[in-house]
């Protein structure tokens, strides 16, 4: 039923397939890292042009499957004259679908900042800009690190989702293993472990940030 | 073919996929609801092996994708000797899946109910099930339901990913309409608008709940003497 060395004879092959779906995690989270703040600081905007947009945004995504946003931008796009890689779709996914969560993310850390201290700001004639460069995010962003961390475990979750676009990623690639051979225990069992020990690993290093973070306050 | 016309005949032919991922969504979610509830309350019981078998449960399923648990449902079982429908495997992957994420939420709601709650039950002399049934749950239901609807709405997008074990739900048949039509930016337009109405249309269900079983319990909205 389990053939070990069926096993090890995939392992390379699985291992290489992990540097894919680790590199679109992080780009993609990236991604969502800024676009989310743009999105956070938008829905704060005085303009209603900013912040209707921004909120719909947010909603929107955040109300739709992942799969057909990521199905979207890889069939939809070339039809409008953009032509995407199938990681690039992907990255671009994750990053979109991500950001409408990490912007409710850095609002709660923005809504955390004492209103003392935009007062404090507005009191020393600072621009905008410069009050949330230098006064808001340097304490709104550093208290939400550890939710953001939740995020990118997420996401990481979510990379198999871009087989779907044909990203050769891990899943697909267990699947393609699987297909050659009429084994699909161990491929998908490999991948299945892989992904409980990372995500397991990341959750323990995100407690451990935490931690800290809450010792330096 | 005018705009107007082209949307609802793409409307049309995506109703039925539609339809099965609403059943999905019901069928998965009542079984991730049992889940949730068994392994939740495991959570907090005292006895060790039954707190660490609903843990090792949440663990994984929290931990590996759904999309991974999926596959397995469908390609790898069949090599143990059990062979699941792609409807079985979907919503047994909806359910498993969900049902970990509502455990940590039953277990939180349970936990904050007031120690004297359960102190003033055992005074009563009820027995443990009666105390859980009838002071334990009724309130903890109400602070369950908010995180429960977002969950539901997580269930709901899942159901995107049985499309990928061949279930024809409103995923699958836009990808087939694609393929026949290639009106690529009309579908999945559409497609997306559906899925937006369907959660909206949970969001609602929810928050209706939340007052229901808010009534007359002195948490949440407003205090009531009745």
């Amino acid at each position: 039923m389990w053939d070990w060395s069926y096993a090890a004879e995939i392992l390379p092959d699985l291992f290489r397939a992990l540097r894919v779906t680790v590199v679109a995690t992080l780009l993609g989270i990236a991604m969502a890292m800024v676009l989310g703040l743009v999105l956070a600081i938008g829905r704060r905007s005085r303009r209603r042009v900013a912040r209707a947009p921004a909120a719909a945004f947010v909603e929107f995504v955040r109300s739709t499957p992942l799969l057909v946003q990521l199905y979207f931008i890889f069939f939809v796009l070339p039809d409008l004259g953009l032509t995407l890689s199938p990681l690039t779709a992907g990255v671009i996914g994750l990053g979109l679908h991500y950001s409408a969560y990490t912007s409710e993310v850095y609002r709660a850390g923005i809504e955390g900042v004492p209103r003392g201290q935009w007062e404090a700001a507005t009191a020393l004639n600072f621009s905008a800009r410069r009050t949330w460069t230098s006064v808001v995010l340097p304490q709104a962003v550093p208290a939400v690190v550890p939710a953001l961390g939740n995020y990118l475990i997420a996401m990481f979750k979510d990379t198999p989702l871009l087989s779907a676009i044909t990203v050769v990623e891990l899943l697909n690639t267990a699947q393609e293993l699987g297909s050659q051979t009429f084994r699909y225990v161990e491929p998908i069992t490999i991948v299945g472990v892989l992904f409980l020990l990372l995500s397991l690993v990341s959750a323990l290093l995100i407690r451990r940030l935490e931690a800290r973070l809450a010792f330096n306050r | 073919m005018t705009l107007v016309a082209s949307v609802s005949n793409i409307v049309e032919r995506l109703l039925p996929g539609a339809l099965l991922t609403a059943e999905l969504t019901v069928v998965g979610s009542l079984l991730a609801a049992a889940l949730a509830l068994a392994a939740g309350l495991s959570l907090t019981a005292r006895a060790m092996p039954v707190r660490a078998a609903a843990r090792i449960y949440v663990e994984f399923f929290r931990g590996t994708s759904m999309l991974v648990q999926l596959f397995w449902l469908f390609f790898a079982l069949p090599a143990f000797g059990v062979e699941l429908s792609p409807l079985q495997a979907g919503i047994l992957a909806l359910g498993l899946n969900i049902g970990a994420y509502g455990a940590e939420v039953v277990r939180g709601a349970v936990i904050a109910v007031p120690k004297g709650q359960a102190e003033a039950a055992i005074a009563l002399n009820m027995s443990p099930g009666l105390r859980m049934r009838r002071i334990i749950l009724p309130q903890a239901v109400v602070a369950m339901l908010p995180p429960f609807g977002n969950l539901l709405i997580e269930l709901l997008k899942s159901t995107a990913l049985v499309s990928l074990v061949t279930l024809s739900d409103l995923t699958f048949r836009a990808q087939l309409l694609r393929s026949s039509t290639g009106e690529t930016l009309e579908i999945f337009s559409v497609v997306l608008v559906m899925y937006f109405v369907m959660a909206y249309a949970i969001t609602l269900g929810v928050r209706g709940l939340e007052r229901r079983v808010s009534r007359g319990l002195d948490v949440g909205g407003s205090w009531k003497t009745s």
